[in-house]
């Protein structure tokens, strides 16, 4: 173990030329890029089974206990007849949220960029540990294996929400899913845990120790710095999820009662006494909330230089941006109980929550402002990946803006635990994030893959990913705003909500056209990668580092020397220069001012 | 290629890329980075503890009450002063240590060997000591009666005293037969049938003027309540459900079972840390006796596992105040 990372980087300075086999190249690969990779295709993995789920069970809210063959292909014993039964209903509702929380937004997104970006735009060699960056990915394989599997437990997958909350997940024979479902959705999770935390280290420690000469901290491009921050978010929140999931065990399997009191079941009142199920939701949402800005931050990153780099304009308020960044992760850590308004906890403590949720409105309003101002009189190049930035910055405003509301306990009680909710938290981070992550993929898919995605799919993609991410989440908010409670299987009890039915048939025809959009992506991204066009070396111009690499990735990343940095990431259409983009190994020309950003 | 060298703009600044701003290698920070995260999952526990002590503020067991023994000193009561021991020896073995890592920066082969056996001693016999702390916490010391409500009612003379069960109860000898899974619809073992029945307990305090029932409410002194013994009697007939006998994970004589809960989960997870611990100093040892760092001129695997062993040994000072200082 070399002592210093600094001299490890120059004796790779001509390169590895010792003979790959495919299995340490594309399997057991320590190269962050082959990495990067890898997490994108497993997160696709994941978000496909994830999005199935979401249009299975919508097609139950829509047409409720109506025979479906599609339930009956899928689902099996689950669906006598093609009617979906109640508590497989849960457990996808349960199951789509923990796949396209933690296992698409939070490993496919970070895990990809994080690992393709942070050593190519800071000019280094590798991570600083391939070895567990390596370890990172293969622990995050073996928890998503483990999750899937869940799916074919007899008894059901875990079906207490993806918040977990005991006592459905603390007794395992509260609810068919409670049981061996329950125990593989924590193991999976602790060992995805495990993953995340040797990932964030990784992060952290390259960008702090080996950004090239030259590469100042307000050098760094934003994605680095929305990367940088995320990782050390994670590194805080969940080593708390973990203390959760630890107790949690206790209490399932050890007989203890961290999270359980007073509990009859069939008239015999168990043994458990003192604990507390709010304790769990204090601990779940101390990392739940941070969670939410982990998937979100690297989202605003990507996004940050795509429309940087397709305005032809510097960013906007690039200190700015970074102080908000900061201001993000700070106030994440301290907002956790707006999620529990209406779980007992003493309402003076909700008004102290209200405020420092609300605080949080600023540096997010500082970040929408800063890429509108970007935009403004920007030379814009109109291709997908700003397509989707721009959809980006559109969805995390409208989600913003309720988030007003549900942060303010006086008007989020009324709306509590209803579609408001779910529209909300969609659009704000779910559509979002994905729309970032759908954005960095078009951007940097020539310098993963070598070669261009088809331009015009990419339009129909997004222009119907657009529509229909609207189409489902805008009309939730009316149907919350009625009342319709989130997480029912159905309504056909209340006719309260009948004159919502057809509302809710609206949604589900949007979210299926939406599903099938995606398979025009997955058909563009898939034969891109053997078909599409071959990518220049820098196909869309940009200023940073990763486009001064061969379009053919080599270990090691740049064949000669690591590149000097000598400006910002953010020279666009600088006055004095021939080129609209002058990137950042460029030396200053004699009399060139760096500009005081 | 070029070999003139051009002027970045950040030469001399400390965050200007191209070194090490914190002056570590990059080993040594994700050592420290890994330290953050495992002391919030620290915090998490412990905050949980806090959470679920204040909601028992008024009936929190007294540490001073529930670790009173010292290994071969039988009958003694000496609170607390077996885990002062265990204590010390952490730190001592922090201390040894620090020296090895100091003699590492020397490259002394031979000091560094003999500081890092120190600090293998110390963690062996700091987790043999929990083992016995757990071993004399689960057999318990008086006996207690735990209510239907969950309370614990315990017995002490009229000057105060405890008395043990034994001490007043005479064991029946229509013994129930304890469950077991191979003769039974049941698919569990029963637990260990505790030595009497409330009755036994009934009987043996009906006949023993002098010993009165304690609740575990403290009082405005911190003191726990005595009943008379009108209330006394009555307390155990009308609510009396089971007679306890030391602590575990279901039921714990000294009073709510979240103590030995909490106790268990936090004390455990820390003995697995150091267990940890010295299996790393073990590895890392016979590094230093093979002559690897020597070789390699460069003892920082030391100091790594040096940051983890402090860490280890800061999270306990943590622990020992919130379970047995407060």
């Amino acid at each position: 173990m070399s002592a210093h990372a600094d001299t490890h980087a120059h004796e790779d300075d001509h390169g590895h030329h010792h003979k790959e086999t495919f299995v340490t190249k594309y399997i057991f690969s320590q190269d962050h890029k082959m990495i990067a990779k890898q997490y994108l295709v497993t997160g696709t993995i994941m978000g496909v089974i994830g999005v199935l789920m979401s249009i299975m069970f919508r097609m139950q809210i829509a047409w409720p206990e109506e025979p479906n063959v599609l339930f009956e292909a899928l689902l099996g014993k689950w669906a006598p007849d093609g009617v979906m039964d109640a508590d497989i209903y849960l457990a996808l509702v349960t199951i789509h949220g923990t796949i396209m929380v933690f296992f698409v937004l939070t490993a496919g997104l970070s895990g990809t960029f994080s690992n393709l970006l942070i050593p190519l735009q800071i000019g280094a060699r590798d991570m600083a540990s391939g070895f567990l960056n390596m370890v990172s990915y293969w622990l995050f394989f073996l928890s998503s294996i483990i999750m899937v599997i869940s799916l074919f437990v007899e008894a059901g997958p875990a079906a207490a929400g993806w918040t977990i909350y005991p006592p459905l997940s603390a007794l395992p024979m509260a609810q068919g899913g409670s049981g061996m479902g329950m125990t593989l959705w924590l193991v999976s999770m602790a060992i995805f845990i495990a993953s995340s935390l040797l990932g964030s280290l990784n992060y952290v420690v390259t960008v702090i120790n080996l950004r090239t000469k030259g590469m100042s901290m307000t050098r760094l491009p934003l994605t680095i710095w929305a990367f940088f921050v995320t990782a050390i978010i994670g590194i805080i929140s969940f080593p708390v999820l973990l203390s959760a999931a630890l107790l949690l065990i206790m209490d399932r399997s050890f007989g203890t009662s961290f999270f359980l009191s007073d509990i009859f079941i069939q008239g015999e009142v168990l043994h458990y006494q003192g604990g507390s199920p709010v304790l769990f939701e204090h601990l779940f949402w101390f990392l739940g909330h941070p969670e939410v800005y982990i998937v979100i931050l690297p989202a605003m990153g990507l996004v940050s230089e795509i429309m940087a780099s397709n305005s032809r304009k510097p960013i906007f308020g690039y200190r700015a941006m970074i102080a908000s960044i900061l201001a993000i992760a700070f106030l994440s850590t301290i907002v956790w109980g707006h999620h529990m308004f209406i779980s007992g906890m003493n309402p003076f403590l909700g008004s102290v929550f209200t405020f420092t949720t609300l605080l949080i409105a600023i540096p997010s309003a500082v970040k929408a402002f800063n890429w509108i101002t970007t935009l403004w009189k920007g030379n814009l190049q109109m291709n997908p990946a700003m397509l989707f930035s721009i959809g980006f910055v559109s969805t995390f405003i409208t989600g913003g803006l309720t988030g007003i509301i549900l942060g303010d306990s006086a008007l989020d009680i009324n709306v509590h635990d209803t579609y408001f909710v779910v529209a909300h938290f969609h659009l704000v981070m779910g559509i979002s994030a994905l729309y970032g992550m759908f954005a960095g993929i078009y951007h940097w898919f020539p310098k993963m893959f070598g070669r261009m995605l088809n331009k015009n799919l990419g339009y129909i993609h997004f222009w119907l990913t657009a529509i229909c991410a609207y189409g489902v989440f805008f009309p939730m908010h009316f149907i919350g705003m009625a009342g319709l409670p989130r997480r029912y299987y159905t309504n056909s009890n209340f006719p309260l909500f009948d004159d919502l039915a057809n509302v809710n048939v609206i949604i589900t025809i949007f979210a299926i056209i939406g599903g099938i959009v995606q398979i025009l992506y997955l058909y563009n991204f898939f034969s891109s990668i053997f078909f599409g066009n071959k990518a220049t070396q820098n196909p869309w111009k940009s200023t940073t580092l990763e486009w001064t690499t061969p379009v053919e990735h080599i270990h090691g990343n740049w064949p000669g020397e690591i590149p000097h940095v000598h400006r910002w990431a953010y020279d666009y259409s600088k006055p004095g220069h021939d080129v609209d983009f002058v990137p950042q190994n460029i030396p200053l020309k004699d009399g060139e001012e760096e500009l005081q950003h | 290629m070029s070999t003139a060298v051009v002027n970045t703009g950040t030469e001399g600044k400390t965050w200007g890329g191209g070194n090490e701003p914190l002056k570590a290698s990059y080993g040594k920070m994700m050592m420290w980075f890994f330290i953050v995260s495992d002391a919030l999952t620290f915090s998490g526990f412990l905050a949980a503890y806090g959470f679920s002590r204040f909601k028992f503020i008024d009936a929190w067991p007294i540490a001073d009450e529930v670790f009173t023994h010292f290994p071969f000193f039988h009958g003694v009561d000496a609170p607390m002063y077996y885990v002062a021991f265990m204590t010390f020896v952490l730190i001592m073995s922090s201390v040894t240590m620090v020296l090895a890592v100091d003699a590492g920066h020397h490259l002394n082969k031979s000091k560094v060997t003999i500081y890092m056996f120190l600090t293998i001693i110390g963690g062996i016999i700091f987790v043999g000591s929990q083992a016995w702390e757990w071993n004399t916490f689960i057999k318990g010391d008086y006996g207690a009666v735990q209510t239907k409500g969950g309370n614990i009612l315990q017995f002490v003379d009229a000057e105060g005293h405890r008395v043990a069960l034994k001490d007043f109860v005479v064991a029946g000898h229509n013994d129930r037969a304890k469950h077991e899974s191979k003769n039974g619809l049941w698919f569990v073992n029963e637990g260990t049938l505790p030595t009497y029945t409330v009755q036994e307990v009934l009987h043996g305090l009906e006949s023993h003027e002098n010993v009165l029932v304690r609740t575990q409410k403290l009082t405005a002194e911190g003191e726990k309540t005595v009943l008379t013994r009108a209330e006394s009697l009555k307390q155990i007939k009308d609510n009396g459900k089971l007679v306890v006998e030391g602590a575990n994970l279901h039921v714990n004589e000294y009073g709510s079972p979240l103590f030995a809960d909490f106790f268990f989960f936090i004390t455990g997870f820390h003995g697995f840390h150091v267990f940890s611990g010295v299996v790393l100093n073990i590895i890392i040892f016979f590094n230093v006796v093979l002559g690897t760092y020597e070789r390699r001129k460069s003892y920082e695997m030391v100091e790594k596992v040096g940051l983890y062993w402090h860490f280890v040994d800061l999270v306990w000072v943590f622990v020992f105040t919130f379970f047995y200082l407060v």
